[in-house]
């Protein structure tokens, strides 16, 4: 497969890992940004591939994660109401609200539906004139832009039976969270590729000059984050601190202008809890006031039940990278994919998940 | 990274997950449904065939050994690229009897219609369920026909029950792999899943994927020849191959290594699983078997299986070893090495 297979070779991924190696003198502690590069890394064995002297943090790049539980607790009250449809990517239907998950909603009775593109929800939504069709949309940059086509095609096709729960989410400010609490471990990033398609890295540079840190931004397929990292490795070990671009087959300066746009269009910039992080300023996305009839938050009231997280969870810890998943308590015993405790042993790109899943008793983890 | 937690082991207690209410996923085949079975039927059922959690269940009537089994079918659509809920209702009951070194010779058949069903889809179902029988050498010697009202089932459900005959002494078990033994794979992988997929429209793009669904039975009497030698058969189903090497895995409590570059994916299926995010390792098959093989004797079987219906892909993907018990580990394309666990629900709910 053209742009897939030459990205996967083992005889390039060695050259890289000779190259990391060689050029690697003293310990450094790496955060990959993104969910989809912490299950590439598992999914692989990339670290198979590494010195011992670099560690991988894994960062609070799952949107599935960070989701509030208030927007989870949300949904189901909305899902459990008769005349609704709840639409909702795959994963989202497993995290643990308060009280109950998605998938319980649905065993009840509820009409919870999987989508796979946003745009289905128009469908389903133009097909149950009857029905209110509520799409739980989340996601980084990189999704939002599709959710927010869902808006202007809704407009468009004039439905007056489409909701929008938002909880969108933007890295820049959660990569700031990160550096500035106290014990910040993290000395480098491999920025996300793809959220850089859409937003462009010319938002990192502030980052890379303010707080003195390296960014590479970086691919998804195994040998771009070898490479991502041979090239963070070279910026640390010559005490530099810039942004850097090795995912350049998608990524530019400026990013992608038309998505963009629609985002201004549709959203503005909000405050946002992130789960397990708390509320950072400045880094979600909430519909705009002109699109407010489509907006679930203010079409659906349901009571403010307080918020429930299990003590013994240490997601939060997680997904700053102070701690692994394997120091968790209820790790593989409480805590499992058939019954997460937190959101970050739910998606495939949850790090809790992607140890559970690939590399449970492995010497090297 | 952190070393692991040394007193964190395969055998920690099963995490206190009370099921509570059935949902989806425990319909999966994947841990959800391990825990329905452990948790709400063996309490009650514990004869020593189903505790063995075979294919099909092996008994003694008078001096002649034959086995036993049973299996619903619930696929939405029931009509898919490379077949219908018919055929495979015959190709799975067949292929669970020779999994286990069995004959195929009878079927029982029960048939959940939905009122409104229309005649003509039942009789294509009907009519391939004959073929299919025709070519698996198998009869269907006794069947009920029953009719719920309208949203009560979806269309149609079908059961079916197989009865084989065993004439060898030793009957090939997923607990009988030993370290050393070469696991053979007798084609690519993942194409039934992806065609019910591509079935239910579920793909924003155009694809010709056709289901894999074939009967296994003249694959497994040729591979019989090799004797002692065949120590495991197991079909593939939901799940994929991830979950039948896993199954392998516990039962005779050794370790599996697999190569992925060795793992057949035929390149379309593979297309469609890299745009969804799906793993091929765990999408279904209904026409592909894992046999374990004594390491001396595999190429010869990879060459019976070639020479077999549905057998020409076939090849060896791995290996059964004593490091690491009850566990697969996987060499990645890149030479990096990862765990393929269970999966603990379904990828995809309703495809068989």
């Amino acid at each position: 497969m053209r742009y897939v297979d030459e990205f996967r070779t083992e005889k390039r991924a060695r050259e890289l890992s000779r190259e990391i190696s060689r050029k690697t003198r003293q310990n450094w502690q790496i955060m990959e940004v993104c969910g989809g590069q912490t299950h590439a890394i598992m999914q692989y064995g990339i670290t198979d591939l590494l010195p011992p002297e670099i560690e991988l943090l894994h960062g609070p790049g799952c949107p599935v994660c960070v989701t509030g539980v208030e927007i989870i607790d949300k949904a189901t009250a909305i899902a459990s109401q008769e005349d609704v449809i709840l639409c909702s990517y795959g994963d989202m239907l497993r995290v643990p609200g308060s009280r109950m998950d998605l998938l319980d909603v649905k065993a009840q009775g509820g009409d919870v539906r999987i989508i796979y593109s946003p745009l289905d929800c128009l469908k389903i939504a133009s097909q149950n004139k009857d029905k209110k069709v509520v799409f739980l949309a989340i996601g980084f940059e990189t999704t939002a832009p599709a959710n927010a086509m869902t808006i202007k095609q809704a407009e468009r096709l004039n439905l007056n039976n489409f909701f929008l729960l938002s909880s969108h989410v933007t890295v820049p400010p959660v990569i700031r969270r990160l550096l500035e609490y106290p014990d910040n471990r993290v000395q480098g990033f491999l920025g996300p590729g793809h959220v850089c398609s859409i937003m462009g890295w010319s938002q990192y540079e502030k980052l890379a000059e303010q707080y003195k840190i390296p960014i590479v931004i970086t691919g998804f397929e195994p040998t771009d984050i070898l490479e991502g990292i041979s090239r963070l490795v070279s910026q640390l070990e010559n005490g530099q601190a810039h942004v850097d671009n090795q995912y350049a087959r998608a990524v530019t300066k400026e990013g992608n202008k038309n998505a963009q746009s629609i985002l201004e269009d549709v959203f503005v910039v909000c405050d946002q809890a992130w789960r397990g992080l708390g509320l950072i300023a400045n880094s979600g996305y909430r519909l705009h006031q002109k699109y407010a009839r489509f907006d679930a938050d203010l079409a659906f009231s349901t009571n403010n039940v307080p918020v429930l997280e299990p003590e013994v969870c240490i997601s939060g810890d997680v997904l700053r990278g102070i701690k692994k998943p394997l120091d968790c308590p209820a790790f593989g015993r409480e805590c499992t994919p058939e019954h997460p405790l937190g959101a970050t042993m739910v998606s495939s790109e949850g790090t809790c998940a992607a140890y559970f899943r690939y590399s449970r008793l492995d010497p090297k983890s | 990274m952190t070393k692991a937690d040394d007193s964190f082991s395969v055998s920690c207690p099963t995490p206190k997950n009370e099921l509570t209410m059935v949902k989806l996923g425990h319909g999966s085949g994947g841990r959800l449904t391990d825990q329905l079975i452990d948790q709400v039927f063996l309490p009650f059922f514990d004869s020593e065939q189903l505790l063995e959690k075979e294919d099909a269940a092996t008994v003694f009537l008078d001096k002649d050994r034959i086995a036993v089994t049973t299996d619903s079918y619930v696929v939405s659509p029931i009509i898919f690229p490379g077949g219908n809920i018919g055929s495979l209702s015959v190709h799975g009951t067949v292929n669970d009897l020779c999994m286990r070194g069995a004959k195929p010779l009878y079927l029982s058949a029960a048939f959940i219609l939905e009122e409104g069903f229309d005649r003509e889809s039942l009789e294509t179902v009907v009519r391939s369920m004959q073929s299919a029988s025709k070519e698996s050498g198998v009869v269907l010697i006794a069947a009920d026909t029953k009719v719920v009202n309208k949203g009560c089932a979806d269309k149609l459900f079908i059961t079916t029950t197989g009865v084989g005959l065993i004439t060898q002494s030793k009957i090939p078990s997923a607990s009988r792999a030993k370290a050393g033994d070469a696991i053979i794979l007798s084609g690519d992988i993942g194409r039934h899943g992806m065609a019910i997929m591509a079935a239910r429209h579920e793909l924003e793009f155009e694809t010709t994927i056709e289901s894999d669904s074939a009967p296994l039975n003249m694959m497994c009497q040729n591979l019989l020849s090799i004797g002692d030698s065949l120590h495991s058969m197991r079909d593939l189903t939901r799940g994929g191959l991830a979950s039948v090497l896993n199954e392998i895995a516990h039962s005779s409590a050794v370790g599996i290594e697999i190569d992925e570059s060795t793992v057949p994916v035929d390149p379309k299926v593979r297309a469609a699983c890299e745009i969804l995010g799906l793993d091929p390792l765990y999408v279904a098959c209904e026409g592909r078997l894992v046999a374990i093989v004594e390491a001396q004797r595999a190429e010869e079987a990879v060459s019976i299986i070639q020479a077999s219906p549905y057998g020409d892909g076939a090849k060896i993907v791995g290996k059964i070893v004593s490091d690491h018990p009850e566990r697969v580990v996987l060499k990645s394309v890149i030479g990096g090495r990862r765990i393929v666990d269970k999966l603990s629900g379904d990828q995809l709910p309703r495809i068989c």
